[in-house]
Formats: C-alpha cells, structure tokens, sequence
C-alpha cells in the first residue's frame, strides 16, 4: 500500500525520530457530495477492481447494502438510510470508508513502529509488512472503519488509493463515479466546491446544508457535503463529533510518557554505571569462552 | 430522443417518469446533475416507488403501476383551467387549430367505430374535416368545437384532481405541485426535459403513454428546443441502433415499413406511402419514401434490383400478421414454429410467462443461441429443481451454442439513445472460439447460398439475389457494411442543372441525393451522411463545443444528417427568431436559417412560407390529435392494466386497453383482485445490467441474491420482516425471494381503498455468479401494448406470503 516515497511521511506510528521535512507536499481531500449521490455502487466496484480484491458472494439481508458492512476486503460500501420527517421521505445514502483524519486515531493507537504511516498530502495509510495484527487501530478509530482479516490477522482499510495519487490520478472511486458526487483535489479546492454545492442546496430548502470536517479529529481528507450537516447521525450513524477514544488519549498522553520515563530511567542509570563503575570491559576470560562457542557453532 | 443526452443539462425541469434514469442509466444521469448545478434545474420524479432518481429529487409523487396517462391526462386539464400553455406555439405549431370531421365521438371509454368482436376499431371516423383541394381545415381561433383543442379539453374535463388521486393514488396536492412545477415551463424561454424508458413502454397501452406526453410537451413548447423535448432512454447500448436498423419484424432498415399480404406490387404498396401534404405548402418529407426504398433495394439486390422487376419488391417478405415476439412464442407453443434464432437474447428470462415460454422451447426441432454467456434460453432443458424445473428426458429440441464475441472484442458502431452513431474498436482479442455476429451470420449465409445453388429449393431468389461485395466473403469488415449502409452513387448524381453532385463510386454525403432511379444505393437512409468521402464521421472525436449548448456537430454522427436536436425549427418563432435567446439552436438571418445544429428544415425557407416545423407530418404541424393513426384511440385515454385492483374509475364497463391483443389462454390466466390483490411491477438495478453483469463476479457480489421490495404497512399486515423469505405468486407462477421492506414503496390511497405495491427486479437466473434465482417472469402475463405489442410488465398482480424454508 505504502508506495509514496518515504519523503514524504509526516507521521509514523510508534516512531520517535522526526519525519522528513525537505519537501511540502499539496494537502489533499476527497469530497463526497451526499446530494448528488444515488448508490450506485460504482464506487465499490472500482475498489475491488483497483485494489484486486474480492468479497464472496453474500445473500440479501433485506436492504440494498451489500455487502453489509466494511470487510477487509470491502474498503468502502455504502450506506441507505431512509429517513421520513414532515411527510416527506429521503433516502439518505453515504458512502462509507476511512475519513484519513489529520489527527489520525489509528496511528496513535498503534503500537507497531512503521505499521501507519500518514503523508504530508493528508492521506492515512496501513503499512501492511509491519502490522502485527493487535487490532489497536479498530479501537482507536473514531469511525469504526479498520478491519482485521480472518486469513492474515492484518488490518485493512481504505488507502485513498495513495498508489493511484502519488502518481497524480484520482482514487479509483471518485474516477467511477457517474455522477461526479465523489471529487477528488486539494483540500482547499474541495472546501471551496463543497460551499457552491451548499449554496445550491441551502436554494433547494435545505437550510442546514453544510460541510462534514469535524474538528475533534482535527478535520478529514475525506469529507461530506450533507443536506443535513446539523444531523450528521441521520446518515447511517456519522458521528456528530468524533473524537479519538480517551484509551488511546491515555495511552499515547499518559502511558507514553510513563514509557519515556522509562527509557529515561535506563539510560540514567547506565550513566551511573559508567561513572560509579567505569565501562564493561572484555576480560580475556570472555575472549576464550566466545572462541570456544564460535568453534562449536562451525564445526558441528 | 428527440434531443441528446448532453442537452439535458440546458433543461430547466427534468421529469423523471417511466423511468428511473439514476438506477438504470447512471451515466446519462450525470446530465441531470450538470443541469441541477449549473442551470439551476429542478428534478421531479413520478414513479410508484421511491427509486434512486427519487433520491436526487427535488420533488417525488407516487403513483400506482399502469395509470400514467390518468396523471398526464390531469396535467394536461391543469394546463388548459389555467391557461398555461405557450399559446403561439400551440397555435402555429400544433393541430390544435385542426377540425375534426363530423361523426367523431368518445364515449364510456370507447371512440366511435369500436368492433367488439374484433376487439378493433373502424377508424374511419378519426379524421380532419377536408375541403374541397384535400386539404385539412383549420380554424385559427380554436374555438370550433370540433377543433383539436376543443375536443381535447372536452377529452381531459375528466381528469380532474380528484380523479386522479382516485386513479393514481397520488396524493391531491403532491399532483398539484407536479402540475405547478410543470406549468412553469410554458414560459417561451423555459423547458421541460421528460426522461422515461420502459416504465412507460411495457404497458398494454405502451405508446399513449408516451403520446400523453408528447402531447403536454407540445401544449408548453417544449419540442424542438435546447433542453425540451421526449427523450426515450434506450435499454442497452445499441436498442436505437436495432430500431433503426429495421431488426423490428415489421420494419426495413430506416423505419420504412414491410409491405404486408394486401400490397400486392410496388405501386399498391406505395399508393399507402402517399403522404401527400394535407395543408398548403407543407414539406411532408415522406414524399421522399420512393427514394429511400428503392436505394435500400439496391444496398440489398444491387444490378439485380431493376425498374423492370419492381425493384426486387416481390423477394421482400410481405407479413399477413405482425410477428412480434409474443406472437413468435405463440406460434413456437401451438407447435407451428420449428426453428428459433436466438441471436443476442434470453427470452427464457425476459418474455412474459415463463411456464408459456419453456414448454414453446421444448416443441423445437431446433434452437440457435448466439450469445457471448451462457444463457438460461440455451439451457432451458436443463432441471435446476424449482428455478427451472423439467424433465429434460421429455425434451426433443436440438441446441447450438455458437460463442460470439462481446461488444469490446469487436470492432463497428453503437448507435446511443441521442441517436449518435459512434465508432468503438475491439479492446481484447475474443476467447476459444468466439466469433463476431457478422463472421458467423456471413458464414451462415454463403452455406445457406451454396446449399441452395447445389441442391435448389423453394424460392432461392431472395438468397441467391443477394449482392455480397465483400472482399472476404465470410467474413465482412465492419468499415464494408458501414459504407454499404451509408451509401454510394451507382452512377453519377446530377442536380436539375445537369451537373454531376456525386459521382459514380462516391459515398453519398446525405440521403437529401438519394434517388428512386436506382442510380444510388443506401442500406439504412437515415444513417447516409455516417461513412461519406470524407471518411467515417462515426470515428470522429472532438468535444469542441462552441455553443455550450452540448451540441458537439464534430463529435461522432448523429441520425438525420447530424442533426442534435430533432424539429429545431420549432425552437424559433413563427418569424424565425429563438423563443429563448439563450438558448439559440437556429435562426432565420434574411437569407437563410443558421445556427449550430444542423437545421431540421429547408435551409433556404423564408418563414414567411408558413411551412411547418414538423416537416415529417403531411400536416407539418405536431399532432395532439393523431387521426388513425393509432390502433387505440387519436386521444390518449386512461385503460386499466389487463390485471388491476380496482375498476376503471372512468368507465367500469371498459376497463383494459379495448384493442389490445390477447391470445387463447391468455386472458384465461389473468388473476383477479380477489385472489391477487397488490400491484406488481418489475424493473432493472444499477448493480446489474439484465441478465449479463449477473455473470460477473463484482456484480455478483454487490446484488448477489434474488429480492422483492414492499412497504411497511403491508409486511406488518403479514408479519414480514426484512430478510425473511417471501412467496410471491401471480395467477401464471412464483417466485421466492428474501423481503427488502422499505418506507420507499407507499401505501396508496385511492378514495377508501389502500393499495400496496411490489417490485421485484428482474436480474437473477440459473446460470451466473449470483445466487440462483427466479426470474420475474414467472409471473408476469401474456399481454403487450395495441400498438406494438410490447409486454405489460410494469403492471400486474400478486399475492404475497411468509415462508420459512428457502426455496
């Protein structure tokens, strides 16, 4: 997955050395427009076939999703809601992925040093080589979207095609897509078309039209123009102010510096060592004993 | 379409209505969504459920399955109460100024001439006044109360909101704010655009529907402008292509028509192609029919089509009964049929009355199925338990499966529902031992041809006549046929001056040269113009755009003569200047009528000539009134489905379509209201395209299981939760399906009475990747459109029940 070069990580999981900073890459987003969405599903055909993935074939759980829910294998589905008020019904449908929050809850949660990288252009990406499979990104998104997989115990989720953008294309979705709701470009870019596209639904009557960029997750390169954006949870459970689970606040705000505390106390205390003790010295003891050991490893 | 998809973003509403544009054809809906955000264009969707295109809407009125033109015949009465109608337009352009003859009458749901035992009309009655010169008289203040408009108002007086919402079941005021919205564009410089499909066609009164709105299009000024007109949205990506190539089994390429048994030589046959001008001046451009067929006769016969022999006229087929596909499995099931051609269809999943078409396959002798997939047709025989249960021992039927290649393994041209014919080239090899239809159809031909020239045989003209100037006999290219359809000039072309305009060998540049002199040969006349000298226009590929208006006149080809938007004419006053200034198509500049698109008109026509812009109708104007046209009425009227819940609310005694052809047996296995009380209707989804993309294993795992839709209301009256199991069953067969219950598929309520709806979709089948499934066919009736016999599949009825086990 992880195929930008590594100039341009901005953040590593579980990683204390600072990141490259010789180049600035442009900050990008993907921007679903709700409105103009009708479910077609283009785009959960164009992931499957981009990333070479397939699901099985499932039943019918009585509604049009499927398959039901994300899998390690489905990195996006969409989601109908249908939704009455005042007489009048919508059929509210979201496609459903990885937000690639700036502050990104997967990363901080993880423990795997390298296992979730996140670009300088936004985009949040699994490292597959070096998860281990902890499931602590699940815990610690606040969109409820990693997936661990039966088969390898590794955690999968969208990419936002990084592959497909590192080399100026657009994701594989927001490219299928018939209607043109998913656009793909600079994140200022897509915030200025979401506002025209607000102006036009605020025209229609939809007063509380808005943009979906939430904060406590320090905004989203992926992002929602909504017809409803005071009542983000009518589309299918969209959390109206998603914030990273206090465990992993913990972990990362008190647990790691109790860690660095740690790592602290060690290299105190080897410096006392050395002071009080003066450094370890080979003794010609040590010498014939390793002599020994290494004519026993050859020759047998 | 009488437009093109790109000008559907200039519309100022989209009506969304026989159809469901976002659901099965969601790339063509991008343009709704251009229109939506750059024009500001409001989308309203009249459907019986809450489809996708809903979901996008601005506005969405239910309706019951089968009543649309009790809708449209509403609308078209809130047009008239309220005087909103683009007044000039309808005066000028339209037969509303027209006079019917005396004698003409309507009533209780039936016009004057009605042969019951005929289940037919004498039409004789359906007919303007004439004077004395032939021509149809006309009263300029439409106040005559045998004018078109009169009577039309007189017509639709009925259809008031009331009624509507009896009928329909669309709520009084959601129908009032469609009327509204509607209304709006009787502005000159406003348009409607009406997008439907097969939502409208596969009713037992198909073609009224489609007229019904024509009519209301006309009564706003909206035909002939950028952003108006009726614009049929094709099933698949080539059914224009099919049409127009004549592959109709009353049609030759061109829409000319096949001469039946009564058109006993040439000039008996066109003695019924007159279309002599009924008003003074007019164009009435079927005139030119002579032209058409005899350059057709030559693209087929070539020097064996002579003046001497008529033109080849006696090796054509003359039909003493329309063939249409139901009456093929009609005659299949009686045993009077013995071989079938199946070439790029399954009728075993896509004709009504599944049992009806399984056992009219088991009496072949034989059954050809061209197809790149392994279709249920050419497994038929095969027992798959419940989805396709039979005896395989019991059937005698010969099966051959001749693996053709797919659209992107060949080379040739789609004609698009804007009538655009554009140049596609092969983007694989094909697999094994597919061939392309053309390589095995030549084969076929050049054995058939052979056999014929070896052992003789009865009539042999017809094929051995044939000309085949390809240079690999067996297997003819693409760019050959194409040519051979566009045309060429026998001999040299010369104007009335003399001079040569085409000379002989040359590509003809527009079927405006053809002649009836068989100097020139043309295989489909509206395609002439597609493959000129200048090379193949279908080919061509610049997005230029000039007008902004999506007239892209250098992209590809579109039929007739490159020509955008059809009757643009119509689209500039009676004076010739643009209603809306905006939106300019062409114009009269003093000397000539210019423009972007391609005038649908004589270039050099003063306006002052009063030469309408319906140049195809002897009375050069649109027609609400449509004389004789139609089998079942010159005014659309509302008919019950052959199966309905409830009486025709207008006239009990008539209900269903009077002249409606049904079959022995078939009116036997309609089901009532008693025992079949909710109204099916059957449709396609995004994630599947008919019975192919089921073959795929993406599609397979976006819709992979066979379902039905119901509303709340009716799964709590019988204990139905989503995902369970349902059974549901017509008077004909059953399905089982899992339950989708949504808020999407409403209640009805007409007067006292709630009607609930089903809808199944149609994509799941025996063979495949999906989950094994039905078919909706099982369930729907024997019954097609009066006019062209298209199925009623869009309305029917059934009953539904829980089941526990899984079929």
């Amino acid at each position: 997955m992880s195929t930008l070069q590594s100039l341009d990580i901005r953040r590593r999981s579980a990683t204390t050395t600072p990141s490259p900073q010789a180049r600035e890459t442009l900050e990008v987003a993907k921007l679903i427009d709700i409105s103009r969405c009708i479910g077609c599903k283009a785009c959960q055909a164009a992931c499957l076939e981009w990333n070479d993935l397939r699901e099985e074939v499932g039943v019918n759980h009585g509604v049009y999703d499927n398959p039901l829910d994300l899998t390690e294998n489905s990195w996006t589905v969409m989601r109908y809601s249908e939704v009455e008020q005042d007489g009048n019904l919508e059929w509210l449908i979201r496609k459903d992925g990885c937000m690639h929050c700036d502050d990104p809850g997967c990363l901080k949660a993880c423990p795997s040093p390298g296992a979730i990288v996140q670009y300088s252009n936004g985009i949040v990406d699994f490292v597959s080589e070096h998860c281990i499979g902890c499931s602590y990104c699940v815990r610690g998104c606040p969109f409820n979207i990693p997936r661990i997989s039966q088969r390898d115990s590794k955690a999968y989720k969208c990419s936002l095609c990084s592959d497909r953008v590192a080399v100026g294309q657009a994701p594989a979705c927001a490219k299928a897509c018939p209607t043109q709701a998913i656009y793909f470009g600079s994140k200022r870019d897509m915030i200025e078309w979401a506002g025209q596209r607000i102006d036009d639904l605020k025209g229609r009557g939809f007063a509380n039209a808005g943009l979906y960029n939430p904060e406590g997750v320090g905004g989203t390169h992926v992002m929602y123009v909504l017809q409803h954006a005071d009542r983000p949870s009518l589309y299918a459970g969209l959390p109206a102010n998603p914030r990273i689970s206090p465990l992993v606040e913990i972990w990362k705000g008190m647990l790691k510096p109790i860690g660095l505390i740690g790592i602290g106390l060690t290299a105190l205390i080897g410096f006392f060592h050395y002071v009080t003790r003066g450094p370890n010295e080979v003794a010609a003891s040590d010498e014939a004993a390793a002599d020994r050991e290494r004519e026993r490893v050859t020759h047998s | 379409m009488t437009n093109s998809w790109t000008d559907i973003r200039n519309t100022d509403l989209v009506l969304i209505m026989g159809g469901n544009a976002a659901e099965a054809h969601p790339c063509g809906f991008k343009w709704v969504t251009e229109a939506k955000h750059h024009n500001r264009a409001k989308l309203v969707v009249v459907d019986p459920r809450f489809t996708r295109s809903a979901a996008v809407a601005d506005f969405y009125c239910p309706i019951r399955a089968g009543t649309d033109i009790a809708f449209l015949g509403g609308v078209i009465k809130y047009l008239l109460d309220n005087n909103k109608i683009q007044a000039e337009y309808v005066k000028a352009y339209t037969n509303a100024t027209f006079i019917v003859r005396e004698g003409y009458g309507f009533q209780d749901g039936l016009f004057t001439g009605y042969k019951r035992e005929d289940r037919d009309y004498d039409r004789a009655t359906w007919e303007y006044e004439f004077d004395e010169q032939g021509m149809a008289k006309v009263d300029e203040t439409m106040e005559h109360p045998r004018s078109v408009f009169q009577l039309m108002k007189q017509h639709y007086a009925r259809y008031t909101p009331e009624m509507v919402e009896r009928i329909c079941g669309s709520p009084r005021d959601k129908f009032l704010r469609v009327c509204e919205m509607i209304a709006s564009t009787s502005a000159p410089d406003k348009a409607m655009t009406s997008m439907y499909a097969l939502g409208w066609t596969q009713h037992s009164k198909g073609s009224q529907n489609i007229r019904t709105m024509a009519m209301i299009q006309l009564l706003l000024g909206n035909m002939g402008v950028a952003g108006g007109g009726m614009n049929a949205l094709r099933g698949h990506s080539n059914i224009q292509g099919l049409t127009d190539l004549g592959l109709m089994s009353n049609l030759i390429p061109g829409y000319l028509t096949l001469p039946t048994d009564r058109d006993r030589d040439l000039d008996t046959y066109m003695g019924t192609k007159g279309f002599r001008p009924i008003r003074p001046g007019q164009t009435s451009f079927w005139q030119n029919y002579k032209k058409f067929f005899v350059s057709f006769a030559k693209s087929m016969y070539g020097s064996n089509a002579t003046a001497e022999n008529s033109w080849a006229y006696d090796w054509l087929p003359k039909l003493d009964v329309q063939y249409d596909v139901l009456r093929a499995f009609e005659r299949m099931h009686q045993g009077q049929m013995n071989g079938y051609i199946c070439q790029g269809f399954n009728p075993l999943m896509s004709f009504p009355n599944r049992a009806k078409i399984r056992t009219a396959l088991s009496k072949l002798k034989f059954l050809v199925v061209m197809d790149p997939l392994q279709t249920e047709t050419a497994r038929f025989w095969e027992n798959h338990g419940e989805y396709n249960e039979i005896d395989p021992a019991s059937v005698r039927t010969e099966v051959f499966e001749l693996p053709t290649t797919c659209f992107a393994e060949d080379e040739g041209s789609l004609t698009n529902s804007s009538r655009t014919l554009q140049w596609h080239w092969p983007g694989q090899a094909p697999p094994a031992e597919a061939r392309t239809d053309i390589d095995i159809m030549a084969d076929l031909y050049i054995r058939i041809r052979d056999k014929y020239r070896r052992d003789g045989g009865k009539f042999p003209d017809a094929i051995q006549n044939l000309r085949w100037p390809y240079l690999v006999p067996h297997a003819p290219k693409p760019e050959e046929i194409a040519k051979e359809i566009n045309g060429y000039a026998i001999e040299d072309v010369k104007d009335a001056q003399g001079n040569v305009v085409v000379a002989a060998g040359r590509q003809m540049p527009s079927f405006a040269l053809l002649t009836d002199d068989g100097k020139t040969s043309a295989g489909c006349w509206i395609y002439t113009g597609c493959y000129t000298e200048a090379g193949n226009m279908m080919a061509r590929r610049d997005n230029s755009d000039p007008s902004g208006l999506g007239i892209y006149q250098n992209w590809a080809f579109s039929w007739p003569a490159n020509r955008r938007i059809l009757y643009n004419r119509a689209s500039a006053d009676r004076q010739g200047r643009p209603w809306n200034a905006r939106r300019r198509l062409i114009e009269w500049n003093g000397r000539a009528w210019t423009g972007v698109d391609v005038p649908d008109y004589g270039p050099a026509v003063n306006p002052s000539a009063n030469v309408g812009p319906f140049i195809m109708n002897p009375e050069g104007v649109g027609r609400l009134w449509v004389r004789g046209l139609m089998r079942d009425g010159p005014f659309p009227e509302h008919y019950e489905p052959f199966e309905a819940p409830v009486e025709n609310a207008l006239h009990p005694a008539v209900g269903p379509n009077p002249v409606a052809r049904v079959f022995r047996g078939d009116m036997e296995v309609f089901g009532n209201a008693r025992d079949f009380p909710y109204v099916a209707t059957t449709y396609r989804l995004t994630e599947h395209f008919h019975y192919w993309s089921k073959h795929v294993r993406i599609n397979a795992i976006l819709q992979p299981e066979m379902f039905i839709e119901m509303g709340e209301e009716l799964a709590r009256e019988k204990g139905i939760r989503a995902g369970d199991w349902v059974r549901v069953y017509s008077n004909r067969g059953y399905v089982k399906a899992k339950a989708v219950v949504t808020k999407r598929m409403m209640p009805l309520r007409m007067g006292n009475r709630t009607v609930h709806q089903i809808g199944i979709p149609i994509h799941w089948g025996f063979t495949g990747a999906t989950r094994k499934g039905f078919g909706a066919n099982m369930l729907t009736p024997y019954v097609g459109d009066a006019n062209i016999e298209t199925p009623e599949f869009k309305a029917f009825l059934v009953n539904v029940e829980k089941i526990t086990v899984q079929a």
